[in-house]
């Protein structure tokens, strides 16, 4: 007895010791992604037009758009995703323990979390900004008539910030009323709670057209407070990985440009004589090789989302239900920001 | 096990194997540095991985502005003030609620915990009835509960209830508040502004939640211990009061609660830790409580290990106090033995 107690105890020191000098690893993104057969990406759990699943479980989304043609350019089929839906307050803690390989989650690109936070911003993919949303009823037309109330706002995010920014400029005194999670703030902002909600001005819009039945109740307040350049993040440590999601997008912006879409990005790699053109299909140059992927990785990621022109409208545009403008999301020659570094 | 007799003597040296003192301080040795060890591991290596990663860390961003307002607070705040001060802010309000939910929490269930006593048929009931619904439905339903009955049955903040100076309605309780200015004491109206009304001193519907919801919950778990308590008094001194001639009431009051008390505090110090242990939802309903003030400062520092350790070490401290005050009131009414 003495002695076996003695050989576990000398058993335990010998495990701790040797515990204790393993090596810090995060090992290769991409390999883990082809050996694991799935790219993790973490989502909203439900912002629609961004991130929402059906009933099915299957999920939509600008946001999820992304996930998808990621997984058509790594592993060739933009089904195999797995989707990690998380709240505002996880969403960098998963993404820093390697829970998720991407988060795609309308996440705002900031200094502070560039520098601190360990993580690299990729490339936007909705220029977005902060905005209040009031019931018609109440008669404000602006977001300077709003002193001393009360706002209803999501914690773990920049927009608590950017609201006490605003309201110390114009001497507002806003009360802000903090939740832990979308559905409680929203919910409290429908029950009449705040007289006003705060949030990215897509997120405004996609909550009035999902809780209301008459979106005409509720009135987005025409000023927009702050920059919201929204965009997928990577971990920091895997450089590849890092440039593979950022070219995934700019090949994206960069196809609407040259017109390629889903339906005809085939019949134009075989057709089509422009040089980036054919350098996008891969017809010419294999720009796959550099970033450790096949030729067709463009080729595909089109044919599973279209490229960013058709991922909005499908998503967000004017046609859907949220009725968002193109903007400042319009391509560079178009009076927009989306302007993609070159395939090349 | 320890036949000695059977045996020759032990060896004299202590320092032998074969020492049951010995072997005992080695085991103790062998644990105390294998749980340091253990520690140490979890702490280098967390540190560790953050560096690689890139993960800035430390406690310096305490005294960095927070830049974020807060919605309610006992104490003066401005967003241009610390995290520090915004995390003490927090700690007020998780104390406000805490001490205020105490005392009601005892009061109602020392009640109800009286009244399973009741002669009268339908009180004993009914307090049976409360003990049984509030028990056995979780706590962060109830605070939900309460909180949307609030928001949604009260009327808009446009056009509260109104008697005399109290308003009621969804932006809370408005009551008139005194004011010391130039010198006097002075009352301060609260009146209907343009959307919501203004001046006076309110009462937020999320406070109003929370202590509603840990009250009302807490004081099931009160009752039982009162219950317990009063049951563990021996009958004989419930036939001994009547004896002489006391009343019901006074049997209760004179008799039976002061011995109980023995008996109930040590499982009342218990709920009063859980009520402050379980203000912590609040966050789910929107009340600015000490984790509600972490999760923003979490977000925007990234310093989410040394947020979480600061939490726990506040309510670590705030258990321990309310066990040290509980512990001295307990010492107090136990029976010296003369």
């Amino acid at each position: 007895m003495t002695r076996l107690c003695f050989k576990w105890g000398t058993a335990a020191i010998a495990l701790t010791t040797s515990l204790a000098t393993l090596p810090a690893q995060a090992g290769k993104t991409l390999d883990a992604i082809k050996a694991r057969g799935q790219v993790v990406c973490g989502v909203n759990s439900g912002l629609a037009g961004f991130s929402v699943a059906d009933s099915n479980g299957k999920w939509a989304g600008l946001d999820v758009d992304v996930c998808r043609a990621i997984a058509a350019a790594t592993l060739g089929d933009p089904e195999k995703v797995k989707y990690v839906p998380l709240i505002a307050a996880q969403r960098f803690t998963a993404l820093q323990a390697g829970e998720i390989d991407v988060l795609s989650r309308n996440t705002t690109f900031t200094l502070n979390r560039d520098a601190a936070l360990g993580l690299h911003m990729t490339a936007v993919t909705y220029y977005d900004g902060q905005g209040f949303m009031v019931p018609v009823k109440s008669k404000i037309k602006s977001a300077k008539q709003l002193k001393g109330q009360t706002v209803c706002v999501q914690s773990g995010t920049t927009t608590e910030k950017n609201m006490t920014d605003f309201s110390k400029a114009f001497g507002l005194n806003l009360k802000p009323v903090v939740f832990e999670k979308p559905e409680a703030t929203i919910a409290a902002y429908f029950a009449g709670r705040c007289l006003a909600f705060t949030t990215d001005a897509s997120g405004l819009a996609s909550y009035r057209n999902k809780e209301t039945k008459d979106p005409g109740e509720h009135l987005i307040l025409p000023e927009l407070i702050s920059k919201e350049p929204l965009g997928p993040m990577v971990r920091r440590g895997d450089d590849e990985w890092f440039a593979i999601v950022k070219w995934v997008i700019h090949g994206l912006v960069e196809a609407e440009e040259y017109g390629l879409t889903q339906g005809n990005v085939l019949a134009e790699k075989a057709r089509s004589t422009d040089p980036v053109v054919q350098r996008i299909t891969g017809a010419t140059e294999d720009t796959g090789k550099n970033l450790g992927l096949d030729r067709d990785w463009m080729v595909r990621a089109l044919q599973a989302s279209g490229n960013y022109g058709e991922m909005f409208e499908r998503n967000v545009g004017p046609k859907t239900p949220l009725a968002l403008q193109r903007g400042l999301n319009a391509q560079w020659n178009k009076g927009g920001l989306m302007y993609a570094y070159p395939l090349r | 096990m320890s036949l000695p007799s059977h045996r020759p003597p032990p060896p004299r040296s202590r320092w032998s194997w074969r020492s049951q003192a010995f072997r005992g301080v080695v085991y103790q040795v062998v644990a105390v540095v294998a749980v340091g060890l253990a520690i140490w591991f979890l702490v280098h290596n967390t540190l560790e991985n953050m560096r690689v990663r890139g993960i800035q860390s430390g406690f310096d961003f305490l005294l960095q502005p927070a830049g974020f307002d807060i919605g309610e607070s006992l104490l003066p705040y401005d967003s241009s003030e610390s995290y520090l001060k915004a995390l003490t802010v927090g700690l007020s309000n998780t104390l406000r609620v805490a001490v205020l939910g105490i005392g009601f929490t005892t009061v109602l269930g020392t009640l109800l915990g009286v009244g399973r006593f009741s002669r009268n048929a339908l009180v004993r009931g009914l307090c049976a009835a409360y003990v049984d619904v509030f028990r056995n439905i979780p706590l962060l339903l109830q605070l939900l509960m309460w909180y949307l009955t609030l928001t949604e049955l009260l009327p808009d903040a446009l056009e509260p209830w109104q008697l005399g100076s109290v308003f009621l309605s969804k932006g809370g309780l408005t009551v008139p508040a005194l004011v010391w200015e130039q010198g006097h004491m002075g009352l301060n109206l609260p009146m209907k502004g343009e959307f919501a009304v203004e001046g006076g001193a309110s009462i937020t519907p999320e406070f109003l939640a929370v202590l509603l919801g840990l009250t009302v919950y807490t004081a099931a778990f009160v009752a039982e211990v009162v219950r317990a308590g009063i049951q563990s008094v021996p009958l004989g001194q419930s036939e001994a009061a009547a004896a002489l001639g006391l009343s019901k009431r006074q049997e209760m009051r004179l008799v039976m609660l002061p011995q109980a008390l023995r008996v109930i505090i040590p499982p009342l110090t218990n709920q009063f830790l859980n009520l402050t242990k379980n203000s912590s939802l609040a966050v789910a309903i929107g009340y600015p409580d000490v984790v509600s003030i972490s999760n923003t400062t979490i977000n925007q520092t990234g310093r989410a290990v040394e947020c979480i350790a600061i939490v726990m070490l506040i309510y670590l401290a705030t258990s321990l106090t309310t066990s040290v005050l509980m512990n001295r009131y307990n010492a107090r009414t136990t029976i010296r033995e003369r």
